[in-house]
């Protein structure tokens, strides 16, 4: 994963002994925009980040994109994590990405589900930060999420290295 | 007994020998790789299995024969000898013109079935100008708003030739309805129609998300369509219970194996308490399996699932007909298999899934195709994993003898103790319920509490944990790795479908008779209100052309929305 070799190369350690010194927790939100009842990877997911301890809530299925922004800014995330396998990304990501800029939303966006690559760059360029694919291991998302938050990334992390 | 008991007793000492001799020798020597061996489920799986692990078996009574109760061998006398199993890919997306070119495509190179795949405003009843539709028009299967979409979708194809299964549950109702119009069209009346309608709402609350009104009014339109259907409909399916997708939403084989039965032994009462009779609607209900990865615990539970079935249904609900005992099945392979990575390996993965539901004596066959990590597949993966279907029928040699594992002393053991393990769950949930049918209302309350959900999530999450810990290899994935991203081809969606959908939607409403339209949308109100059979009402809706939308909003202003409870 391109993250975790970004993160040896910035001093991993580094960041997470300052995690350990008790940063406040961390709360994301957890959410399947769209109609797709795929919920398999969400529910491992949402659970690996709060065995991780990380406070997480995750919305359910068939949310709009307005329900998602709106259940942000009313629990006052640090991230939203979005997950769809239906191929409804390429038009309910941008659009949930538009209601957050409209708002003001200040908040790290990940995503995850059945995504093509090549729709990937278009994705970071609206400023997810990092799409997860089949197959990622959960530890690796519980690091982004530790990272990207600490960091306060919200651009994709290949601008950021380059 | 298969064995004298002389027999086992010897055979019993000679393990015993063995053990302190023969493999006591090597084991100081090489080890074994690890402490226990168990299958993906979770159960134990010995070094070797003898005649005395299954010295309680009786052949005639747990067994038999062939096409005779309790049917584990196989539901029919003949096997694959007589017929092959049903080649049945699931395809649908973009329009319906586009469907119907990837049908008649399916069709000319030796598919011998159709498996309509719906997109999802479609399966959540929005029609594609509905704001909830926006992105998912066509994106998973065919967009269909109305019967003339359904016109076009079958065009040029003979329903009195093809059997059609439609993965269809919310609006059922719906969509049955415009089929059986369709069939009227080509002069093909519905005693005539042959396939099968999901209309199975159990597992979408449990696992698979399209559900759209709360369970009880939800099965009781179910329970409309099994009347229905057993009255008009005589070669039509119709229901699928499925534990394909609880499955793939991560239950191991029991919990699928016990959940789909404990599902159709809540239809079965659902339609009891209806007075409908048994022996009527039984025999048209089928089943719907996933096929994983451990080979030999797939084949055990397809038969379990048999013997399970025959005895519920002849002894517990005292069905007399033995068409009512025989558990019938379509069949999936693994879509939560395959992996994004090295996708070609998925062909491999899919071929021995295959191979394992046609051991399990399947009746019908959905192959993956390799590239479903990414997107739906294309016409060339397709072609690939119908070929594998293929050559497994004609090449194999699998198909020259019926049921060819039985006897083996560990598929047997599996066979029995994936049973028992099933019907310690279904205990359960009968267990949860109340009042004369335990089973419909314990599997309601499951639904309620969160039980089913709460146990699926355990597993899927303890299955991830033990591939995060290579405690299971997944070739590609945590083992065996590449560097390289091998690029793959996908098959790309047209994004204007939605637009040219939502146009045709615009003139249908313009050219259709709207009062007409009015007149039937109240009819369904009146009925839905006085709780009658929604079959009758909805045909007369969809002959003048009202929408999925249109329909399904009627139901959703008496019945309400579900909202699921988030448990992870």
């Amino acid at each position: 994963m391109f993250f975790v070799q970004y993160m040896v190369n910035t001093g991993r350690k580094q960041y997470f002994e300052m995690n350990k010194m008790g940063a406040k927790k961390i709360r994301i939100l957890m959410a399947k925009p769209g109609l797709d009842g795929h919920d398999r990877g969400i529910k491992i997911v949402s659970r690996a980040l709060r065995d991780s301890g990380m406070e997480v809530i995750y919305t359910g299925l068939h949310q709009t994109p307005e329900q998602i922004v709106e259940a942000a800014v009313q629990k006052d995330v640090d991230a939203i994590g979005l997950s769809i396998l239906s191929g409804a990304h390429t038009t309910l990501f941008p659009k949930i990405m538009e209601l957050l800029n409209e708002k003001r939303v200040d908040v790290i966006v990940f995503a995850g589900g059945i995504i093509p690559d090549e729709d990937v760059p278009a994705l970071k360029n609206i400023k997810i930060t990092e799409i997860f694919g089949p197959g990622t291991n959960t530890e690796d998302i519980v690091k982004f999420v530790n990272y990207a938050t600490l960091k306060g990334l919200r651009v994709p992390l290949h601008r950021l290295s380059a | 007994m298969v064995f004298e008991e002389e027999d086992l007793k010897k055979i019993g000492k000679r393990a015993k020998e063995w053990e302190s001799s023969t493999l006591k020798k090597v084991l100081e020597k090489v080890p074994e790789s690890k402490q226990t061996f168990a299958t993906i489920s979770g159960i134990p799986i010995k070094r070797v299995y003898t005649p005395t692990d299954i010295a309680k078996m009786d052949y005639a009574e747990d067994l038999g024969f062939p096409g005779e109760f309790p049917y584990v061998r196989n539901i029919y006398p003949t096997g694959y000898r007589g017929r092959l199993w049903t080649m049945r890919q699931y395809a649908g997306f973009g329009s319906a013109e586009d469907t119907n070119a990837r049908y008649r495509f399916l069709l000319s190179q030796g598919q011998t079935g159709l498996s309509v795949a719906f997109d999802l405003p479609t399966q959540l009843g929005y029609d594609s100008d509905d704001i909830r539709a926006l992105g998912e028009v066509g994106k998973v299967g065919v967009s269909i708003n109305s019967l003339e979409d359904m016109e076009i979708l079958f065009n040029d194809i003979p329903l009195d030739k093809v059997s059609t299964s439609m993965t269809i549950n919310a609006p059922a109702a719906v969509l049955l309805a415009m089929y059986i119009l369709i069939g009227e069209k080509q002069n093909v009346t519905a005693d005539k129609l042959t396939g099968t309608i999901q209309n199975d709402l159990f597992k979408e609350y449990i696992a698979r998300g399209n559900y759209i009104f709360p369970p009880k009014p939800s099965i009781s339109i179910a329970a409309d369509i099994l009347e229905y259907c057993g009255e008009f409909m005589p070669k039509w399916n119709s229901i699928s219970i499925s534990g394909y997708h609880m499955r793939e939403a991560g239950a191991n084989a029991t919990q699928e194996l016990a959940f789909t039965l404990a599902s159709g032994m809540a239809y079965v009462e659902a339609a009891l308490q209806r007075k409908l009779n048994i022996d009527e609607f039984a025999p048209r209900l089928s089943f719907f399996f996933n096929s994983h990865n451990d080979f030999f615990e797939e084949i055990s539970k397809f038969r379990a699932a048999r013997r399970i079935w025959a005895r519920i249904m002849k002894e517990k609900y005292g069905a007399k007909n033995p068409a009512s005992w025989m558990l019938r099945f379509h069949t999936q392979t693994a879509g939560s298999s395959l992996t994004a990575a090295q996708p070609e390996n998925n062909i491999v993965r899919t071929t021995i899934q295959a191979l394992a539901a046609v051991l399990g004596g399947t009746q019908s066959l959905h192959t993956n195709s390799m590239d479903e990590a990414y997107a739906l597949p294309t016409q060339k993966a397709v072609c690939i994993s119908l070929r594998t279907q293929q050559i497994i029928a004609y090449e194999s040699g699998v198909t020259n003898t019926i049921d060819p594992l039985a006897g083996s002393y560990f598929i047997e053991a599996l066979t029995n103790e994936l049973e028992e393990r099933a019907m310690k769950y279904i205990g359960t949930i009968e267990a949860l319920g109340r009042g004369d049918w335990k089973m419909l209302s314990g599997m309601i309350k499951g639904i309620d509490t969160g039980f089913f959900q709460r146990e699926i999530a355990d597993a899927s999450y303890m299955y991830q944990k033990e591939v995060e810990r290579k405690e299971r290899v997944v070739v590609g994935v945590n083992q065996f790795t590449e560097d390289e991203k091998r690029p793959i081809e996908t098959l790309k969606i047209d994004e204007t479908v939605q637009k040219m959908q939502i146009a045709r939607l615009k003139k249908l409403r313009l050219k259709r008779d709207n009062k007409k339209v009015e007149e039937t949308l109240d009819e369904l109100t009146k009925v839905a209100q006085r709780e009658g059979n929604l079959m009758y009402p909805i045909l007369e809706c969809v002959k003048c052309y009202a929408t999925v939308g249109e329909i399904c909003n009627v139901l959703r202003s008496i019945y309400g929305e579900y909202r699921e409870k988030a448990i992870f």
